[in-house]
C-alpha cells in the first residue's frame, strides 16, 4: 500500500547548522499522526519543507506515491495536500465566508477565471456554508477575519487549511493558545473534518496528542528518535529520556 | 473594508450614476465646464484601472501612465491611418485600438514588474515608466518627439449626423465609455480572479498555500488595469487631438496615484470622486492661479495625513449617523470648522499667491487677490494675512475639538445600542 505523505532521508541546513538530520517516515492514508518534540526539535522546519515552503538540502517527499520534492507550495497544495500555521495566517481585510472561499476557488476549478461571477457559483457557495459551520462560525459569517477573536482565528484557519478538500492535511499546533475548553473544541472540531483523510499534526498538548493520534512520531534534534502507537510511545525508553523534566510527567499521565 | 450596498441600492446607484452622466451636459452647458468634465470621464476610467492595481491587488505602482500613454499613442496612430483612408474604423471603436494597446504592453511589463511585490514592484514599475519615458524621446518616428503627434478626430463621413467635431459628441462618446468602463471593473471585482486578487494583497503567503501563484494573480490584474488605461488613453487622444512624450511621464504615474488616493484607495467608488477632484485642480484651478500645484499636493498630504481612506472612506462614515438621524448634530461643528478652515485657507492663498508673484522675473507686484489689490512688496499685506492664517489656524483647531467631541458622543451612544 502506498503511503498518503512518506519523507525519504530529508535534510535541512541553514548555512552549517543542520536543523532536520535524515528524517524518514511513512504515514499510511487516513491515518492521524502526531510529530512530537521538545522547542527546537525542527517540527516547524519540518512543516515548511513537505508544504513547499522551504527547499530541502537533500532527501525525497512524496505525496500518495508522487515526489513532491521541489514543488512551489501552490503546486503541492493543488496536488491534495494543506497546511495550517502556528502563527494565524489568513486573509484580516476580508470576512470570513471570503476566506474560506478564497480556499475553495481553485479546487472547484475557478483558478484564474474572470468571467465567473463569484456570487453566481453556487459549488462554491454551497461548499463554503458547509465549512462554516462545520467549523461553527456560520454566525460570524460577515465579520472581517481580523475581528475575530483568537479561538475563532484559529478555527478560521483550520477551515481556510480544510475547504480545498485535500488528501492530506498538516496543522501546525492547532491549539496553541487556547483554554481547556476552547481546546477541547478544537479536539473536537479537528477530529470531525480530518474524517477520512490523512491528518499530521504537530502538537505541544499532550492531553490532545494522545486523545487524537492513531501513531506518535517524537523528533528530537532533527531525527525522528520514535515512531508508533501511543501506548508504545509512553513506553518507549528513549522517549523518556529525551522528555526528562515535565514533559516527561505529562506524556506519562496523558 | 468594501462597499457592499443591498442589490436594489446597486441598481439605483448605477442607474443614477448614467442619469448623471447623461444629464450634466444638460446642466452645465457652458464649454468650460464640458471639457472639465469630458477630462473627468478620461480620468476616471484611468484613476479606477489604476485602483485595480493599488487598491484591489496592492500593488503602488509609480508608471501606470505607461499603458495610458502607450494605448494613446496606437490611438493616435490608428486615427491617423484612418484618416488616410488606410483602413476603416468607427472613431467609437478607437477606445479597443488603445485598450488592446494597453492590454499588450500590460502583458509584456506585467512579466517583469510582477514577479515581485510590494516596494520592489514599486521600484521596476519606477524603472519601466523612465524606460518608456526615455524612448519616447529617442524614438521620434513614434512617439513624434517634444512636439508630439497631432490627428483629427473627424474622420470619414458624418453617421447619423454625428461627426464627433463638436465638444458635446465627444463628451457623450467618452460618457459611453466611462460607463462601460467603470461597470466592466465593478463586475471583475466580484470575479475569482478580483476576490482572489484581494487575498493576495493581504497575504500572499496565505494565497500560496490554498492553491494560487501570487505571481500569476498580480500579472493577470496588471494585465486586465492596463487595458482600461489604454481606454482611457484612446479616450484623451480623441479629446485633444494630440498625444506627447507627456501622455508616458512620471507626471501623470504621479497624478494618477494622486487622484486615486485623494478619492479613496479602499473603495471601489473612491477613484470616481477623486479623479473628479484631481481634474477640478489641474484644469479649473490652473485657470486661476501658478500655484495650483501647490495647493494640490497640500491637499494631498493633509488627505495623506488625516483622511488615509480618502473623501470616500469621509462619505462613508457619515451613513450610519444620518442614519440613526442624529447628522443634525454635527451641522453646527462641521459648519464652524468649515468656516475657520476657509478663513485659514484665505490667509494661506495671500501669501501663496504674494511668493508667486515675487518670483516672477519683471512681473507687476501689483496682484488683486479677494477683490483686494495691493503690492507684494510692501509690508502690511504679509502682516494682514499671516494674522488670518494663523486665526484660522487657532479657530480650526477649536472646531476640530468641538467636532470630535460631539462625533465621540454619537459613536458611543450608537455602540451602547447596538450592544
Amino acid at each position: 500500500m502506498n503511503a498518503a505523505l512518506e519523507l525519504r532521508d530529508v535534510h535541512k541546513s541553514f548555512g552549517t547548522t543542520k536543523i532536520i538530520n535524515g528524517v524518514s517516515l511513512a504515514i499510511p492514508a487516513g491515518e492521524r499522526h502526531a510529530i512530537i518534540g521538545p522547542n527546537g526539535a525542527g517540527k516547524s522546519t519540518l512543516y515548511n519543507l513537505i508544504s513547499g515552503r522551504y527547499p530541502l538540502s537533500a532527501g525525497q517527499i512524496l505525496l500518495n506515491g508522487e515526489d513532491i520534492t521541489g514543488l512551489k507550495p501552490y503546486e503541492i497544495n493543488r496536488k491534495g495536500l494543506s497546511r495550517s500555521f502556528q502563527v494565524t495566517n489568513i486573509f484580516h481585510r476580508l470576512s470570513v465566508y471570503e476566506n474560506i472561499r478564497c480556499a475553495v476557488l481553485w479546487s472547484l476549478g475557478y483558478r484564474y477565471s474572470f468571467w465567473h461571477r463569484v456570487g453566481g457559483l453556487r459549488d462554491a457557495q454551497r461548499r463554503s456554508v458547509d465549512v462554516m459551520e462545520r467549523i461553527g462560525l456560520a454566525r460570524r459569517r460577515d465579520t472581517l477575519a481580523g475581528e475575530l477573536t483568537y479561538a475563532e482565528q484559529r478555527a478560521l484557519e483550520i477551515g481556510i487549511t480544510i475547504a480545498g478538500g485535500a488528501s492530506v492535511i498538516l496543522l501546525d499546533e492547532p491549539t496553541a493558545g487556547m483554554s481547556r475548553t476552547e481546546t477541547a473544541n478544537a479536539v473536537e472540531l479537528i477530529r470531525q473534518v480530518t474524517e477520512g483523510r490523512t491528518l499530521v499534526m504537530v502538537e505541544h498538548d499532550m492531553g490532545v496528542v494522545f486523545n487524537l493520534a492513531d501513531r506518535i512520531s517524537v523528533l528530537v534534534y532533527g531525527e525522528v528518535i520514535a515512531t508508533g502507537t501511543p501506548a508504545a510511545i509512553r513506553s518507549n525508553a528513549a522517549v523518556q529520556e529525551a522528555y526528562l523534566g515535565t514533559l516527561h510527567k505529562e506524556v506519562a499521565s496523558a | 473594508m468594501r462597499y457592499q450596498p443591498l442589490n436594489l441600492g446597486r441598481w439605483v446607484l448605477w442607474s443614477a450614476t448614467a442619469l448623471v452622466l447623461l444629464a450634466a451636459p444638460q446642466i452645465f452647458s457652458a464649454s468650460f465646464v464640458l471639457t472639465l468634465m469630458t477630462q473627468m470621464g478620461t480620468m476616471i476610467i484611468f484613476a479606477l484601472s489604476y485602483n485595480m492595481l493599488l487598491g484591489q491587488g496592492g500593488m503602488l505602482s509609480f508608471g501606470h501612465a505607461v499603458y495610458s500613454g502607450l494605448g494613446a499613442y496606437l490611438s493616435v496612430h490608428a486615427l491617423n491611418l484612418v484618416g488616410h483612408g488606410a483602413f476603416p474604423l468607427p472613431l467609437p471603436l478607437l477606445p479597443l485600438v488603445g485598450g488592446l494597446a494597453g492590454l499588450a504592453f500590460g502583458i509584456l511589463f506585467g512579466y517583469v514588474t510582477t514577479r515581485r511585490a510590494g516596494t520592489t514592484f514599486a521600484l521596476i514599475s519606477l524603472g519601466v515608466g523612465e524606460m518608456v519615458f526615455a524612448c519616447s524621446l529617442m524614438l521620434p518616428g513614434f512617439f513624434g518627439g517634444e512636439a508630439g503627434i497631432s490627428t483629427n478626430r473627424v474622420v470619414g463621413q458624418p453617421f447619423l449626423g454625428i461627426s464627433f467635431g463638436p465638444a458635446i459628441q465627444v463628451y457623450y462618446l467618452v460618457a459611453f465609455w466611462c460607463f462601460v468602463c467603470m461597470a466592466a471593473m465593478f463586475a471583475l471585482t466580484q470575479t475569482p480572479l478580483g476576490r482572489m486578487a484581494n487575498a493576495v494583497r493581504d497575504n500572499p503567503e496565505r494565497a500560496e498555500f490554498v492553491g494560487y501563484n501570487t505571481q500569476h494573480v498580480r500579472f493577470l490584474q496588471l494585465a486586465l488595469s492596463a487595458f482600461f488605461a489604454g481606454v482611457s488613453g484612446a479616450l484623451s487622444c480623441i479629446n485633444f487631438e494630440i498625444v506627447s512624450a507627456e501622455n508616458v511621464s512620471a507626471i501623470r504615474s504621479g497624478g494618477v496615484l494622486v487622484a486615486t488616493f485623494i478619492g479613496g484607495v479602499p473603495f471601489f467608488f473612491g477613484p470616481i470622486v477623486g479623479a473628479v477632484v484631481y481634474i477640478f485642480f489641474v484644469v479649473a484651478l490652473s485657470g486661476f492661479t501658478k500655484a495650483w500645484l501647490l495647493y494640490l499636493g497640500l491637499f494631498f498630504l493633509l488627505m495623506v495625513l488625516y483622511a488615509p481612506g480618502g473623501i470616500a472612506s469621509i462619505i462613508l462614515m457619515q451613513i450610519p449617523v444620518i442614519r440613526a438621524r442624529r447628522f443634525g448634530e454635527l451641522l453646527l461643528p462641521y459648519a464652524l470648522a468649515a468656516a475657520a478652515a476657509l478663513v485659514a485657507l484665505a490667509g494661506l492663498i495671500g501669501m501663496v499667491e504674494m511668493v508667486y508673484r515675487l518670483s516672477e522675473q519683471g512681473a507687476n507686484t501689483v496682484l488683486t487677490v479677494f477683490g483686494l489689490s495691493f503690492d507684494a512688496r510692501a509690508t502690511p499685506p504679509w502682516i494682514a494675512f499671516a494674522a488670518v492664517l494663523v486665526a484660522g489656524l487657532a479657530a480650526l483647531r477649536h472646531a476640530a475639538r468641538f467636532v470630535s467631541a460631539r462625533w465621540d458622543a454619537i459613536q458611543q451612544s450608537l455602540q451602547s445600542r447596538a450592544a
